[in-house]
């Protein structure tokens, strides 16, 4: 086992590509490790039904910032965008939808929203610079860590006495008592509500939805991006950073599982793939999830009880699935003008509906009344599909992993709940369908080798953010064992497809010093 | 895995201590009725005075009930790497029918306790601890293919310590046991009745531990009080004890240390290398719990350590603060435990001090405060930090012992 490589990134999610385009922008030696066939990880895009493509995830780019797209050259690499800057309209189950914003409001919501978008923007712009960086150290005498710290001390200070005030109100509230002080309109709240807790184990009634509601705004803010559609889907933006990193020198083997991370001397030395190959690299970078890299991947015999403790309890149950439609004609969601089937539709009809979804999570149930993120790709990127034809990309809330009785019984049944609800929002809908698909939490574990199946490698809450993300002892990237880091979405800032958590892996190696195998 | 076994008991609150399987043999020996709870049992402190039960330690042949010591059986084909990452020792160097004595660290390398642990077999050891600590155990065992469970009340423990132990083990039917090495096992019968027997224990003296089931308990002590008629052979409780384990310089749980899964104010966690137990840690084996704070700890040298105090005068310096000179006021560290050695005739402690200023050779002052009929005196008493042990007699380590 030589030592050809200077770091080794374990899985090609974005994340990864991003952490290994940018280490090998600085000069280093880069090996990525992807254990399916195809790179991007939960940021693929995938035939579904022959000829009918669709983003496996997340299927909007708005929280990759601006500056990182700029810096890895990714629309030099082949990025482009099919549509940008699309809006969000309330689907409604019975009525007329609702555009979410200013423009589309009527009576005291009209008067009431300005206000209230000013002041969250203004609370979420206070959190933006949590985003660039790496989190602070408490206890230490780092003057980084300090900095860091007194940094965000300054950016609370800097909104005043009556907006700091009002953050120290709302920062520990849940977003139904938030939204029921402003507005309203039911499908206006249930709209705002849905961003609060998607991607989240919370209900718009748990405490502290109000600061999940803040950091995805913070997060699209850092990103300085609008809801955007890559042409090509997610996949595209994979492809324009392993093109990105495999111009640098970067080399990406795709089919290549990794079984263990390779110790000597209390020191990740490398690799070993299924195959039994075993590579050597200086640093191991994984952009898996905290709890399938230390448990799995490194094994507890290297790490203290105290930490093994902490990654154990850290809740990374997934919540959403993933529902895909191949269309022979465009829905119909009625009283959605042209302009808004373009974008991304809601549908939470209320803060009450949002809940009762919740209710059943709670028990290990699937919602029988879900919510829904969905887009029709295929109006802003028609190669998505056949001539004339459509897909249909919905992310469904809740979709407990744990399932009580078990996912392989249930699909269908869960499929049928999803179809019925569409049939009512775009009536038609069901008889225009050629395939269907559903990736539920144990499918996305399955596939993108995510513990849990949950797209943010953990939930984002109070509890798991910022310093404490994913566990105290690995919140700056560096683990507890010399030579490995992490870099996925485990790490603040967390999932959605953003990327900065392996740039501020990169960042770290780089300024470790651990990087190099071999001097230059 | 295996959790605690479900014992076949009335409801706690109906019985709050537990006896143990020798409690009405120590019952009817106890002539002050001094009883104290031990690990949720109820023990002898003493059985007549704390005088004649030490010197039964140093002259004769004592019996200590230690069935209250928390038991855990760690078994399966992971138990020695997964001990080998719990504990500091080197567990892989432990041979079957072995006892080592060990200690175990937080993430931080503080001690959550110490102990002994017996391999019974290639998969199977045995862990007996002062303090009840299974979550700890089996968080520690997440990853590892290994079962454990707390076996305290399906084992009960006698300690056979002193100079005529062997002799009266000899005569009550251990054949074969004057063979027996410090900390090596053996497996016995007595009176039909297996056991097994450890050359271990907690005086610093010749001594072994037997390890037997509850119903051949009161068998075992009577064939024991029976054999050891003529050698001196006592009862004894947890007073006497501790005496000898201090002139033996061994640390108590709770007074020497605290253990860092109870204490509640920083600062107050204690390393292997802050108690001189660095000959306990090995940092060449590979990882195990702690390691790399400790490692840390090392390459800056602890900022305190436990260290032996001979003090002048007769007076036991219970919980006196030290400080670097006789005007008292440089405070440079406090002694934890203290004794007037009856064997060495030395006044005798184990203090933590700071570090590295104090060397073996030293000298420290204490200050003791005497109350002498209702009226409190206060006296600063030279001492000097010297070897441990206080006490450590050739028998303790002679193999065949001296017959008598």
């Amino acid at each position: 086992m030589s030592a050809r490589y200077d770091c080794i990134v374990v899985g090609a999610g974005h994340n990864g590509l991003v952490c290994a385009a940018t280490l090998a922008r600085a000069g280093r030696r880069v090996l990525v490790l992807e254990a399916n066939p195809r790179i991007g990880g939960a940021a693929q895009t995938r035939e579904f039904a022959p000829g009918f493509r669709v983003s496996s995830g997340a299927h909007l780019l708005h929280l990759m910032p601006a500056e990182l797209i700029r810096g890895l050259q990714l629309e030099a690499h082949g990025l482009s965008w099919s549509a940008r800057a699309l809006p969000t309209t309330a689907v409604a189950l019975n009525g007329a939808p609702l555009p979410v914003s200013a423009a589309g409001l009527t009576g005291a919501d009209a008067a009431a929203f300005p206000a209230y978008s000013l002041r969250m923007r203004r609370f979420a712009q206070a959190l933006v610079p949590l985003f660039g960086k790496v989190p602070p150290r408490l206890g230490t005498t780092a003057w980084s860590d300090r900095w860091s710290l007194l940094g965000l001390a300054w950016q609370l200070r800097k909104l005043g006495r009556r907006d700091m005030r009002e953050l120290l109100r709302i920062g520990g509230m849940n977003v139904y008592d938030l939204l029921e002080e402003h507005f309203q309109s039911d499908a206006l709240k249930g709209a705002l509500g849905f961003d609060a807790v998607l991607g989240t184990n919370f209900g718009p009634r748990s405490p502290g939805t109000v600061l999940t509601l803040l950091y995805r705004l913070a997060g699209e803010f850092a990103g300085g991006a609008a809801l955007s559609q890559p042409a090509g889907g997610m996949g595209a933006v994979c492809d324009a950073l392993a093109k990105s990193g495999s111009a640098a020198g970067a080399v990406i083997r795709t089919d290549a599982p990794v079984a263990r991370i390779l110790v000597e001397g209390d020191r990740a030395v490398g690799v070993e793939l299924r195959s039994g190959e075993r590579i050597a690299a200086a640093t191991v970078v994984s952009n898996a999830d905290p709890k399938t890299t230390f448990l799995k991947l490194l094994g507890t015999r290297h790490l203290d009880t105290g930490f093994v403790r902490r990654v154990q309890h850290l809740r990374s149950k997934g919540l959403a699935a993933k529902l895909h439609l191949a269309l022979d004609r465009a829905p119909q969601f009625s009283g959605v003008d042209a302009a808004a089937a373009r974008g991304r539709l809601l549908i939470a009809p209320s803060l009450q509906y949002l809940e009762r979804a919740y209710n059943h999570s709670k028990y290990g149930e699937y919602s029988q009344a879900p919510a829904m993120e969905i887009t029709v790709p295929t109006y802003n990127d028609p190669d998505l599909a056949p001539a004339g034809k459509h897909v249909l990309s919905a992310i469904v809330q809740y979709a407990p992993y744990a399932l009580k009785g078990g996912w392989d019984s249930q699909r269908d049944a869960f499929m049928k709940t999803c179809l019925d609800l569409l049939e009512a929002a775009a009536p038609g809908l069901g008889a225009s369908v050629l395939r269907a698909e559903v990736s539920a939490p144990p499918d996305i574990e399955r596939e993108c080798g995510i513990d849990g199946g949950h797209w943010h490698h953990g939930d984002l809450a109070f509890d798991q953010f910022f310093m404490v993300r994913p566990v105290p002892g690995a919140a700056q990237h560096a683990t507890p064992l010399p030579g490995l880091y992490l870099c996925g979405a485990g790490c603040h800032p967390g999932g959605g497809v953003m990327g900065i958590a392996g740039r501020n892996a990169a960042r770290q190696v780089l300024a470790s010093g651990d990087a190099r195998a071999l001097p230059a | 895995m295996k959790t605690l076994p479900a014992a076949n008991l009335p409801p706690h609150f109906k019985r709050p201590l537990l006896e143990t399987p020798f409690h009405a043999r120590a019952r009817a020996l106890s002539q002050v009725d001094s009883f104290i709870p031990w690990a949720g049992y109820t023990t002898v402190d003493v059985f007549t005075t704390v005088e004649q039960e030490y010197f039964a330690i140093r002259n004769g042949t004592t019996l200590y009930d230690l069935t209250p010591m928390v038991k855990y059986r760690i078994a399966g084909a992971d138990a020695s790497s997964y001990l080998n990452r719990l504990v500091t020792r080197d567990v892989a160097k432990l041979k079957v029918d072995r006892v080592q004595y060990c200690v175990w660290c937080n993430d931080a390398g503080h001690l959550i306790d110490d102990g002994t642990l017996f391999r019974l077999g290639e998969r199977e050891f045995r862990l007996c601890t002062a303090e009840r600590q299974i979550d700890w155990l089996l968080d520690s065992s997440i990853g590892f293919d290994v079962e454990i469970s707390e076996i305290t009340d399906e084992i009960a423990a006698l300690a056979v310590q002193g100079p005529t132990s062997c002799a009266v083990l000899k005569s009550a039917g251990l054949s074969g046991i004057e063979t027996l090495k410090p900390f090596e096992i053996g497996h016995f019968t007595m009176g039909g009745k297996a056991l097994m027997a450890s050359r271990t224990g907690f005086t610093g003296d010749l001594g072994y531990e037997l390890w037997m089931s509850p119903q051949d308990a009161e068998a075992v002590w009577d064939g024991l009080m029976e054999a050891g008629r003529t050698r001196g052979i006592r009862a004894i409780g947890s007073q006497a004890l501790n005496l000898a384990r201090l002139e033996a310089g061994f640390l108590m749980p709770n007074l020497d240390f605290v253990s860092a899964e109870h204490t509640i104010r920083t600062g107050r966690d204690r390393s292997p290398l802050e108690l001189s137990l660095d000959w306990l840690v090995d940092f060449d084996k590979g990882h195990f719990n702690g390691r790399r704070a400790l490692l840390a700890e090392r390459r800056r040298g602890p900022r305190r350590q436990l260290v032996g105090l001979d003090i002048a005068g007769n007076k036991p310096a219970h919980n006196a603060l030290l400080y670097a000179a006789d005007d008292g006021k440089a405070e440079i560290g406090s002694i934890s435990s203290a004794a007037w050695s009856p064997t060495c005739k030395r006044n005798i402690a184990l203090a933590m001090v700071d570090a590295p200023r104090f060397q073996l050779g030293s000298v420290v002052w204490a200050e003791i405060y005497l109350n002498r009929e209702l009226v409190w005196e206060r006296r600063m008493s030279r001492a000097v930090v010297v070897e441990r042990p206080f006490f450590s007699p050739s028998r303790r380590r002679a193999t065949p012992p001296a017959d008598f």
